[in-house]
């Protein structure tokens, strides 16, 4: 969580500075939806889509983090050799199926890896995110519907952080996301997205559930989004200080904090060791990315097909 | 050698290839046909126009998957199952309905390798159906085959007979990329030899269907049918004409094309899709960049006009290309 975080508020910082090509959408207030999933799937068997805003969630599925850095800055050792960029970016070796820069694009693609695993027996689970603006599009209903009929080992994690780009879910979204999954048959739950405990618990049933045959499950977590919709939104359509408010009483990571400390599962100072390691990860990650050449001019033509003359 | 038609070709590919992997699955609406119906499930289609009959029965509704009527969430799973460890191939009913999942095809599983730094496979098949002829109505009939070969990442096949079906589809199969396989429904009962063992035909190589020496004919799918009879035709009147089939718009053989019309010195492209930014307008374009120096006439296209296609038969007939329209063509240009 704290390395999403990191990553995330320097980014910021260097997309203002102008240094980071194209669009950058910023997850800084819902890493304890990532990780609360992720931390409970495994590398090899579990796959994940992600959305337009999806850095969290590679990070959480464990994609290299120096990689992905020289990917946002389009460079030649990033991820995806800089063809991806930022919305892009996918690792398949860490069950990442790609950040995805269509709304909806990734629940179609997450059935098919619950089909795989399915078929394959692998005993693996898929989780799309599924952003509040997503939950909207068709592509959503159709995934729900076909994973509910084929009993696909599924987790539609959607993240509800109040806007689709500029626009409140207040709005745009009808009735409840938790009420549209349990109209299809599939078991859903709302949880506080800026609780850990509570998101990892829900995932866990979820997982569980999809693991043991259970077929496919829906969890609405409330989020909170720190930014706008890209790095750079003026966000007129924000009341003064509700970026503030959030960030005060709905920081995930100031509740983390706050319950391990109390729970005294870790102290104060490694807190703290644990701040400093992942301050110097991404202090690396961004010199790296900055070093990093160009891609080679030929890469241009390269890996449009498998073979490709 | 056994005479199948182009449906039972079909039918056969996907058999063989089946047999031969367990990893070959097939999605799409009805594909088997009768899940949950009141008859028990009982394989009861093979899809609208029988293509995919008894293979339910054959490998079970583990591997022949009838979905729900939601082509985005088919051609995304097909697409997700492809970049996991499956081969599968989607049945997409008809090609006009491309529109509603197109983002599936375009958008992700066109682009995951090169995205990605060339670390993805997504051997994909998604079967559709074009063509008109069965006065079947504007969305029901488009041949949209140049819409996704203008799209890097995706091969696209187009065969004209059932030899060539067979092998395409088996090659398509075993390809490690997206294909999109357009089968032409007015071709699905035409039949010729087509032997039992499985083979595959190699993509961007394509066919001279008849030899000559007057004017080159380049056919797209079944024009190519049209394109023989009028060969055949014309070769009564002593006149040569060079016919060549495509078979695949994606990757495009222009060398074959190329080579044909240095010798030919004309050349006249049938397409039955719409004329604008088409196949056509490609080897069209091709040819008169590359072989302008060798033509003794103007390139000429053969097409269906500019509008959707119409539902009644009378007004299809003349929608489509015909062997008497090719040939009006081809007299006029010879006489240049």
């Amino acid at each position: 969580m704290r390395t999403i975080r990191e990553f995330e508020e320097r980014l910021h910082v260097e997309f203002l500075s102008g240094s980071v090509p194209g669009f950058l959408h910023l997850y800084s207030g819902q890493e304890a939806i990532a990780v609360g999933i992720c931390e409970q799937l495994d590398d090899d068997r579990d796959y994940i889509g992600s959305t337009h805003r999806g850095h969290g969630h590679c990070i959480a599925k464990g994609v290299d983090v120096k990689a992905m850095m020289k990917e946002i800055y389009c460079k030649k050792n990033g991820v995806c050799g800089g063809k991806g960029g930022s919305m892009h970016i996918a690792d398949l070796d860490k069950g990442m199926l790609g950040a995805n820069a269509i709304v909806g694009g990734a629940p179609p693609l997450a059935l098919g890896a619950a089909l795989s695993a399915k078929l394959l027996k692998t005993g693996g689970v898929a989780v799309p995110f599924i952003g509040d603006g997503a939950a909207n599009q068709g592509t959503v209903a159709e995934s729900m519907n076909m994973a509910a009929v084929l009993k696909l080992p599924m987790v539609f994690m959607f993240e509800n952080n109040g806007y689709a780009e500029f626009t409140a879910a207040s709005y745009a979204t009808a009735g409840s996301i938790e009420a549209r999954a349990k109209a299809y048959n599939i078991p859903a739950v709302t949880v506080d997205g800026a609780d850990f405990f509570a998101v990892h618990e829900a995932a866990r049933e979820a997982i569980e559930r999809a693991r043991n045959g259970g077929g496919p499950s829906a969890i609405e977590a409330k989020a909170y989004r720190f930014w706008g919709h890209f790095a750079g939104d003026p966000q007129r359509y924000r009341a003064p200080g509700e970026t503030k408010e959030l960030r005060e009483n709905h920081d995930c990571l100031k509740h983390f904090s706050e319950r391990v400390t109390q729970a005294a599962l870790l102290d104060q100072a490694e807190m703290n060791a644990i701040d400093v390691e992942v301050m110097q990860l991404i202090e690396d990650a961004v010199a790296e990315a900055k070093a990093d050449p160009q891609p080679d001019p030929e890469s241009l033509y390269k890996d449009v097909y498998v073979s490709y003359n | 050698m056994p005479i199948k038609t182009y449906r039972e070709a079909i039918n056969e590919a996907l058999r063989q290839e089946m047999e031969a992997n367990d990893r070959v699955i097939i999605i799409g609406e009805d594909v088997a046909g009768g899940a949950g119906g009141s008859a028990g499930g009982a394989e009861a289609a093979g899809g609208v126009m029988g293509i995919t009959a008894g293979l339910a029965t054959k490998f079970g509704r583990d591997r022949v998957i009838d979905t729900p009527i939601t082509e985005s969430a088919i051609i995304g799973m097909a697409a997700g199952a492809a970049l996991t460890g499956m081969r599968p191939v989607a049945e997409l009913m008809f090609a006009d309905f491309i529109g509603v999942c197109l983002d599936q095809i375009y958008n992700q599983a066109a682009k995951f390798r090169y995205m990605f730094g060339g670390k993805a496979r997504t051997p994909l098949v998604v079967r559709t159906m074009i063509g008109a002829g069965m006065g079947a109505g504007p969305q029901h009939s488009q041949a949209i085959y140049p819409m996704l070969t203008m799209i890097p990442g995706l091969k696209v096949i187009v065969p004209s007979n059932a030899y060539d079906a067979k092998g395409l589809l088996i090659q398509a199969i075993r390809d490690d990329d997206p294909v999109i396989f357009c089968e032409h429904k007015s071709l699905l009962g035409d039949s010729c030899e087509v032997p039992d063992e499985p083979y595959a035909i190699p993509f961007g190589q394509a066919a001279i269907t008849r030899k000559g020496s007057d004017l080159t004919l380049v056919g797209i799918s079944r024009m190519v049918k049209f394109c023989n009879e009028v060969a055949d035709r014309l070769k009564q009147d002593g006149i040569s004409i060079e016919v060549i089939d495509i078979r695949t718009t994606s990757p495009l053989d222009s060398n074959t094309i190329l080579e044909s019309v240095r010798k030919t010195g004309r050349l006249v492209v049938v397409d039955e899709a719409n004329p604008m930014c088409s196949v056509a307008s490609e080897i069209s374009s091709i040819v008169a960049s590359e072989a302008f120096d060798h033509l003794d006439a103007p390139i000429k296209k053969v097409t269906a006009p500019h509008t959707p296609v119409p539902a009644s038969p009378t007004l299809e007939a003349l929608y489509l290309p015909t062997p008497d329209k090719i040939e009006v063509v081809i007299r006029d240009l010879l006489e240049r």
